[in-house]
């Protein structure tokens, strides 16, 4: 008897992971994002072939009503003022060249429309995958003879989040079939599965299986990377990408790869991939 | 001193030390066999009230991460990932409860997010500070699966 209680008990724990967050009580609001009340945001699409999960959801459905409705309205999303000050960047100019973005690219906005739905890219010259940091960096070293910057100085966040945003609204899609993005997607992967650290848990472990789960006072999502750079409350600041992988991975008790490193961009190209069809949120307002 | 005698008493305190190690099992040598952990893993019974501490120590169990334990409702946020603990003591004995708590995956399976608290059967590139280390001592897994016992419904 208390054999067959305890089989019971252990499938239904079984059958919670194996079916994700499909019925559970604190899965994904059912909301609609639209920005200023003009701008519809794709927050839930169908997953892309070969995705294990069928729909893609976006960060935002898991968060709470007053962080959503911080990023529903941009002049109280505070993200907006690094967007202010990634366009002052764009137009000044910095280095032994004498140039700024703009002396080579013209208005940002018009030049910079639907580039950030589509990074990483491919770098022939470099022989790997470019984040929208890497050839921030590449620009400012080769044409304006500039300094690259420090990983998370002040200013690489908030040009970066000045370019991304320049898509809003745009979906999320990257071009695999260029060079060899299809092995760095292959190697994203591998990293997205692999258990690390004394608590022995992969990317995977949290946001594939158990999203829509609270982890004690943090509402599991899918981990999407579609609004990256993101404003969080509790540090008051934008977030970068690897820098929200690395205190991930650090969360497992592991040591984390440096920012850029070919683990973190390949770990980049394939969770890009996993939100296709998201549409960038940049600046997106998370807890 | 002669030197025979210098060898008895080398000899003894070695069987000393040897002894006292043996009191405690390293997690190498703990063997989970039918989803059970036999005897305690110090030779000593646990505290369920230190367990109950250890149990909510966001630095040491820190179980109601994935856990709801009605027990300590005047803890905030309990997590849902696990099922809850209510009642547990009822449903497994102490011999398995041990075994949940040192490995789980011996227990639910490679895949489950339960982290094993007393193993060395870890992920890739344990943090430096954590190496070699298991998350609860031996005697903290001891305190857990006692206050574990004494949840029943
Ligand atoms: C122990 C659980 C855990 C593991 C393992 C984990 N994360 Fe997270 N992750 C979280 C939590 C909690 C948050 C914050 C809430 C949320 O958005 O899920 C988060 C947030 C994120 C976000 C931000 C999502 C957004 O909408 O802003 C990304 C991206 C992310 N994780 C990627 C990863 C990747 C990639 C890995 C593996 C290298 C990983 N996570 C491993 C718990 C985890
Ligand atoms: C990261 C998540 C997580 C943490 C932390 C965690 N558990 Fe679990 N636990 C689970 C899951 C999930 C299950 C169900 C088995 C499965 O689905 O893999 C479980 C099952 C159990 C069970 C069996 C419950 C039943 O009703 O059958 C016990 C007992 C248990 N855990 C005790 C603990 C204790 C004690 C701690 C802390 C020392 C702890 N857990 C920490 C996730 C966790």
């Amino acid at each position: 008897m208390a054999k067959i209680y305890k089989t019971g008990v252990l499938l239904a724990g079984l059958l919670t992971a194996g079916m994700s967050s499909a019925a559970l009580a604190g899965g994904p609001v059912d909301e609609k994002l639209v920005i200023d009340d003009e701008l519809e945001i794709i927050t839930r699409t169908a997953a892309p072939e070969g995705h294990p999960l069928d729909e893609v959801i976006s960060g935002w459905h898991y968060r709470t009503e007053e962080t959503r409705a911080l990023e529903a309205d941009s002049f109280q999303n505070p993200g907006m003022l690094y967007v202010e000050r990634g366009e002052e960047i764009w137009n000044t100019v910095e280095g032994d060249a004498g140039k700024s973005c703009a002396s080579c690219h013209g208005d940002g906005e018009e030049f910079l429309k639907g580039i950030g739905a589509n990074y990483p890219k491919w770098n022939a010259d470099a022989n790997k995958p470019f984040n929208l940091e890497l050839q921030v960096d590449q620009c400012r070293e080769e044409n304006m003879q500039a300094k690259p910057y420090k990983f998370d100085a002040a200013d690489q966040k908030a040009l970066v989040t000045y370019i991304k945003h320049q898509s809003i609204g745009m979906p999320v899609e990257i071009d695999l079939s260029q060079g060899e993005m299809q092995e760095w997607w292959k190697k994203g992967e591998e990293t997205y599965y692999t258990r690390t650290g004394q608590l022995n848990l992969a990317c995977a472990t949290c946001h594939e299986d158990y999203n829509g789960n609270y982890i004690r006072a943090d509402h599991l999502s899918q981990g999407n990377v579609n609004g990256f750079p993101t404003y969080r409350l509790k540090q008051s600041a934008m977030v970068s990408l690897h820098n929200r992988f690395r205190g991930c991975i650090r969360d497992t008790r592991a040591e984390f790869p440096a920012a850029f490193s070919d683990e973190l961009m390949a770990l980049e190209v394939y969770v890009t991939w996993r939100g296709t069809g998201l549409s960038v949120e940049t600046p997106a307002v998370r807890q | 001193m002669t030197k025979g005698l210098k060898i008895i008493f080398a000899a003894a305190s070695f069987a000393l030390a040897g002894s006292a190690f043996a009191e405690t099992l390293a997690p190498d040598d703990v063997e989970i066999v039918d989803m059970e952990v036999t005897a305690s893993l110090t030779g000593k019974p646990g505290d369920a009230t230190i367990g109950r501490e250890t149990f909510a120590d966001r630095k040491k169990g820190n179980c109601l991460a994935c856990h709801v334990n009605a027990d300590l409702s005047d803890q905030l946020f309990h997590g849902e990932v696990g099922p809850p603990l209510d009642g547990v003591g009822d449903r497994w004995t102490a011999q398995e409860l041990r075994a949940i708590v040192i490995d789980s995956k011996e227990v639910f399976g490679e895949q489950t997010i339960m982290p094993g608290f007393y193993t060395m059967n870890v992920g890739i590139n344990v943090a430096e500070k954590h190496k070699g280390q298991t998350i609860l001592s031996a005697q903290d897994v001891e305190d857990v699966v006692a206050y574990l016992t004494t949840l029943s419904e």
